[in-house]
């Protein structure tokens, strides 16, 4: 059976979809990636979206659990690189994808988990300074 | 005893000088925009293909194929007047002083016989009727495709996506938007997202004459789209009647940033990319230019 690859690069999980969605692909992959998370506990979910030309409600609905899924386990997710056609048609089919960070690009994309991450990551330097300063 | 057609068939010079007198005895003839000779040879085309078609005995049906070249010259010379720009009043007044010649010369011809001529008269009079009427209907379809034409242009350049600035885009609207110009908005908007790999899209609406639900609505849309590309969308413009109008309506638009100015929206958009626009040192200036 068909998967779609799943890479982890340092605190996140890149995700290229290369071919369109059929509605059992999607739920593996949304199996696959909240497993991967879990597992690797990673901070960051990217999503590259680029070459998919269709989308229908399900996908729609798909890419939306994965974030709020990810968001519970503690990992932001970002959707990149959505075609113009796609954008137009999720808006008429009502799906904003709320709780989904968008951009345009694999680049600018990592460039925003990168800031998210550090701003939660400044977060939680202040609270662990004390345990720092001891193991040094 | 001669018939109609006959009796036509012979007078028809004189019909033709008479037609033609009486079409460049009108006033508000253009002949700025047409030619004398031009107008009598498609004057002279005209009363060969009626004549011909009356010769068959055919007063009533218009659309035979009897009167088929009839008809095409008359749309043609329609279509071509309306794209020309000739008042209605000039279109009409060509087939109904044909009407008035063709009378004349029968009144001429037809004196010892009233009764005939009455007949005569009655057939022709509703022929040619009918033949204005087809000139009026095809003079109004030729205004009309005119008019769709400049709408489609006008639709065409009237969205124009500006790059104001690196990775900002700014989309002035002007006119009204319907459903068919939002999609058209939305895709120019969100190509030139991808093409330019812009981060923020300004969307002026100062242009906008009256903003309703429906217009809120295709609004919304463009925002959310712009925003599932990745990109950020700033609404601007927004006037004093039109915030007025959107909060009586019950409208929403709180989770989208909406600024009064194009100014405005290129600070907030300049602030959002930790750009900033700083006033150079005044002696700087003329040292410079030495």
């Amino acid at each position: 059976m068909e998967r779609i690859p799943i890479l982890k690069m340092g605190p996140f999980l890149l995700v290229t979809i290369q071919i369109d969605l059929y509605d059992r692909l999607a739920l593996t992959l949304e199996n696959d990636l909240i497993n991967m998370v879990s597992q690797t506990g990673a901070r960051g979910v990217l999503i590259d979206i680029s070459t998919v030309s269709i989308v229908d409600s399900f996908m729609g609905r798909i890419l939306g659990n994965i974030a709020s899924m990810s968001r519970i386990m503690d990992a932001e997710t970002v959707v990149v690189g959505m075609q113009p056609a796609v954008a137009i048609t999720l808006v008429e089919l009502g799906l904003t994808l709320q709780g989904v960070y968008t951009a345009l690009n694999v680049e600018k994309g990592m460039e925003l988990l990168n800031t998210k991450l550090g701003d939660n990551l400044e977060l939680d330097d202040d609270e662990e300074e004390d345990q720092d300063d001891r193991n040094d | 005893m001669n018939t109609t057609a006959q009796v036509l068939e012979k007078n028809k010079e004189r019909i033709l000088e008479k037609w033609m007198q009486n079409q460049l005895s009108d006033a508000a003839l253009r002949d700025d925009l047409m030619t004398n000779d031009e107008l009598q040879r498609q004057s002279r085309e005209m009363l060969d293909g009626l004549l011909r078609a009356v010769s068959k005995g055919n007063y009533d049906n218009i659309y035979d194929t009897d009167f088929e070249q009839v008809t095409d010259t008359l749309r043609d010379i329609s279509i071509t007047r309306a794209r020309q720009g000739f008042s209605p009043r000039e279109t009409g007044a060509y087939v109904l002083s044909l009407k008035q010649s063709v009378i004349e010369v029968l009144v001429e011809q037809r004196q010892d016989d009233t009764s005939m001529l009455y007949r005569e008269i009655m057939q022709l009079n509703t022929l040619l009727d009918n033949l204005s009427i087809l000139t009026f209907e095809t003079f109004i379809k030729g205004r009309e495709e005119v008019i769709l034409r400049q709408t489609d242009e006008i639709s065409e350049i009237s969205t124009p996506v500006i790059r104001v600035w690196d990775g900002i885009l700014a989309l002035p609207i002007i006119g009204t938007l319907d459903s068919a110009r939002t999609q058209v908005v939305m895709e120019n908007l969100l190509q030139e997202i991808v093409n330019t790999g812009s981060n923020i899209a300004i969307l002026d609406i100062s242009g906008v004459p009256a903003v309703d639900s429906l217009v809120a609505q295709h609004l919304i849309k463009t925002v959310s789209a712009t925003r599932l590309m990745g990109a950020e969308c700033i609404i601007s413009g927004i006037r004093a009647e039109i915030a007025q109008t959107i909060v009586h309506l019950g409208i929403d638009l709180s989770n989208i940033k909406t600024k009064a100015s194009l100014a405005s929206a290129l600070h907030l958009a300049f602030s959002m990319t930790n750009l900033e626009v700083r006033r150079t040192e005044r002696h700087k200036g003329p040292k410079l230019m030495r």
